[in-house]
């Protein structure tokens, strides 16, 4: 057992401290959704010109084939310091590792270096209406017209779909097999008129994600990825892509908001003292430390066991239960210690801390439900890590 | 980076697990937990050949001179198998008088407790004075001949199985009293864990056979051990439930199907592995601190003995919810290992205690630790 970093390990973390503290461009800008964008898009260039972006991805197809361990540290560094997200998240996380593993040599020539440099961003079509946790049930129809295939039907939360040039679909081109097969992985261009996207507003009031409608729009069959009918398993393995690297970035995001957490509670007038002398809120914030100690080292766990067998194992999903828990409760426990001001947003001369725990406390709702619900988390883990029986 | 047991840990581990379930099997267990010592002569023999007394305690004292990582293995088994033993009092004992005792007081007393021959335990808690951890209110009086000992220590593990006592004192310091000494009386109190006994020992006028050179301070390290330790042994405690509650679910028919296809009970399941592997990850870094990186042991340390306290009492609850009626009757063993985690919550320092030196160390700083 040893818990700390190896001496190449450490050099790697060096490198990437420095390089992002030579590099990283501040925080972005607090403006709409299009500077955001643009920004990232930036961001995405200097990092592909220097190496890190995709750097799970394996050299030969212009990644830096690094460890997981090296995934986790970058993931780990980069959050620290607070550096802003790629533009191209998804294509980086998920569409890239699809294409590597599944596509033909014609896709990995076509499709590998836009998602690197952010030229073309990737978005995912695999929520709909009515196929949420129960994606397997999704309607979305694909018909074989010559060497195309015409699709028709309505995808739901699909982050950055209006910047999207491709979009992850995945589609029914066997209404009549069992429903985890009979269905394929697409990538589909978005820039069609057949393709219309319209965003939905969040509770938080942006718009980070949207509905998309397709009207017959038209794929090649040469955009098939990894075959007709094997749609599934290729969607799966999109999910467990990059797990290592989003799991130490959401563990360090969370170990700054903790220590944002404390600064307010230091900070906050309570009983002629500050709330940070509170015995209640002292209990609390102690118990979130505590909570994110163990998801810290159950993801270290974890790691070591995903090296040695090589694949992510169906245990990943207690941390991203316990992510959720963890960001939800700290963000309530910030609306506790503001007391009355709690109410006040961004905007409002006398918020607190600019409104930001307003924001915080808004936008956790969605960690218990995005990537995965709770619920549906907990049937993993007794299906699959305790082997009780299923309910259907 | 590599957050794993070694082989040399994985076959304590088996050895420790393969044992202590053929030794301490349920009708066992209920013996010993209804005899008058409650102590089982017999399986410290086999422990002590085994090395287990003197396991983290240095070789050159008959020790074995291995890690808190394998004692946190071992404690973990004790905890799984709900072993009623006298290792944690005299483990703990162990590592008092390896840091606190000079090198004649180690021929003595360590040398023999590290192999098996003789048991040792601490008397740290003053009836009349404060449960909290390092808080003591016996005196130590001098009278011109040495030390005169008075007054009642209480909530004393092993006393009635223990050949001496390291009792604490105002001072911070430690000394040794023979349970057969004249003016030393132990009394035993009824705890509602039935596998761990608790007595209190009075104390009259008592001459300790030895004061150890040793500073209170010296001590704290040994206590953040024992933290580790006894959250091992809950860990271990909130394993076995798990597992209980799990073979349960799967076996128990209602409405014509197992009761864990329900996900009123699965996901109670799945809330219970999620505690039991917080619990083994919080434990296993802590003693990972303890041997490798000191200076983050307190907090590690508490952290551990925080999360444990309250997963090792908690998932025995929910595992006898998950097995209904059954589960709160004396015939099923799940009371037992509900009251072991009950107690070792409320021994060394509550999760409320621990939680409150976590919130000194988190609130202090700038920020919270940053991930190496």
């Amino acid at each position: 057992m040893d818990l700390t970093l190896s001496p190449s390990e450490e050099e790697f973390r060096d490198e990437v401290r420095s390089w992002l503290q030579e590099n990283h461009p501040g925080p972005e800008p607090e403006a709409g959704l299009d500077e955001v964008m643009a920004f990232r898009r930036e961001w995405q260039l200097k990092l592909h010109a220097a190496g890190w972006a995709g750097i799970s991805w394996p050299k030969e197809y212009g990644g830096r084939g690094a460890t997981m361990i090296e995934q986790a540290i970058f993931a780990a560094e980069a959050t620290r310091q607070e550096a802003p997200a790629p533009a191209n998240v998804l294509g980086l996380a998920m569409g890239g590792p699809v294409v590597i593993a599944h596509g033909s040599d014609e896709q990995k020539a076509r499709y590998l270096e836009p998602i690197l440099t952010g030229e073309e961003i990737w978005c995912q079509g695999f929520s709909e209406p009515e196929s949420g946790s129960d994606l397997a049930s999704l309607k979305t129809r694909a018909v074989k017209d010559g060497d195309e295939w015409v699709v028709t039907g309505q995808k739901v939360w699909t982050t950055f779909a209006q910047y999207a040039k491709w979009c992850m679909l995945v589609a029914r081109t066997d209404p009549d097999a069992p429903k985890h097969q009979g269905l394929t992985y697409f990538l589909m261009d978005m820039e069609q008129e057949a393709v219309q996207t319209r965003p939905l507003v969040q509770i938080t009031g942006e718009g980070e994600f949207n509905e998309v409608f397709f009207e017959e729009a038209r794929v090649p069959d040469a955009n098939v990825v990894g075959g007709v009918g094997n749609g599934w398993a290729v969607a799966i393995t999109t999910l467990m892509n990059e797990r290592a690297g989003l799991a130490f970035g959401a563990i360090s995001q969370i170990q700054n908001s903790l220590g944002r957490l404390s600064k307010l509670a230091r900070e906050t007038p309570a009983n002629g003292g500050t709330a940070a002398d509170d015995p209640y809120f002292r209990q609390r914030i102690a118990q979130l430390h505590i909570e994110v100690e163990t998801m810290r080292l159950n993801a270290y766990r974890g790691l070591t066991k995903t090296m040695q067998s090589g694949i992510p194992g169906p245990e990943g999903s207690l941390g991203k239960w316990q992510w959720a828990d963890i960001n939800q409760d700290l963000t309530e426990l910030a609306l506790e210690i503001e007391g009355a001001y709690s109410v006040l947003t961004r905007g409002a001369e006398h918020a607190v801390a600019g409104g930001s725990w307003q924001y915080g406390f808004l936008r956790s709702r969605a960690n218990s439900i995005e990537g995965g619900t709770t619920d549906i988390l907990k049937n993993i883990i007794a299906e699959r890590v305790l082997g009780l029986p299923r309910l259907r | 980076m590599y957050f794993d047991l070694t082989d040399e840990q994985q076959a304590i581990r088996s050895t420790a697990h393969d044992f202590l379930a053929s030794r301490f099997k349920s009708e066992r267990l209920r013996e010993i937990a209804a005899s008058e010592s409650g102590f089982d002569e017999s399986g410290w023999k086999e422990m002590a050949e085994l090395g287990w007394a003197g396991l983290a305690l240095p070789e050159e004292w008959g020790g074995q001179g291995l890690g808190t990582v394998d004692l946190a293995v071992l404690f973990e088994e004790m905890g799984y198998a709900l072993a009623p033993s006298p290792l944690l009092s005299n483990t703990i004992a162990g590592l008092a008088l390896s840091v606190g005792a000079s090198d004649e007081q180690k021929e003595r007393w360590l040398r023999p407790l590290a192999e098996g021959e003789l048991r040792g335990t601490p008397a740290l808690i003053d009836a009349d004075g404060s449960a909290e951890p390092m808080q003591f209110s016996m005196a130590a009086e001098s009278d011109g001949d040495g030390v005169v000992l008075n007054g009642v220590k209480t909530l004393v593990m092993d006393a009635a199985s223990a050949d001496f006592f390291l009792v604490a004192t105002a001072d911070g310091g430690r000394h040794i009293v023979e349970k057969g000494s004249s003016g030393v009386t132990v009394t035993p109190e009824e705890s509602i864990d039935l596998t761990r006994r608790l007595s209190s020992v009075r104390l009259e006028g008592v001459r300790p056979e030895a004061t150890l050179p040793g500073s209170g301070e010296d001590y704290h390290p040994v206590f953040l051990r024992a933290c580790v330790a006894l959250a091992a042994e809950s860990t271990g405690l909130a394993q076995r439930a798990l597992e209980m509650s799990v073979s349960y679910a799967k076996d128990r028919q209602q409405f014509g199907r197992p009761i864990g296809a329900y996900q009123a009970v699965s996901h109670r399941c799945a809330q219970m592995l999620l505690e039991t592997e917080n619990s083994r990850s919080a434990v296993y870094g802590a003693a990972w601190a303890a041997d490798a990186e000191p200076e983050s042991l307190p907090l590690a340390a508490s952290t551990a003995k925080a999360y444990a306290s309250d997963a090792g009492w908690r998932v025995p609850d929910a595992a006898i919810q998950v097995h209904g009626g059954i589960g709160f009757t004396w015939e099923h063993d799940l009371h037992f290992f509900l009251k072991r985690g009950r107690a070792n919550a409320a021994m060394f320092g509550d999760a409320k205690w621990h939680r409150e030196r976590v919130a000194d160390a988190v609130l202090a700083g700038e920020s919270a630790p940053a991930a190496s």
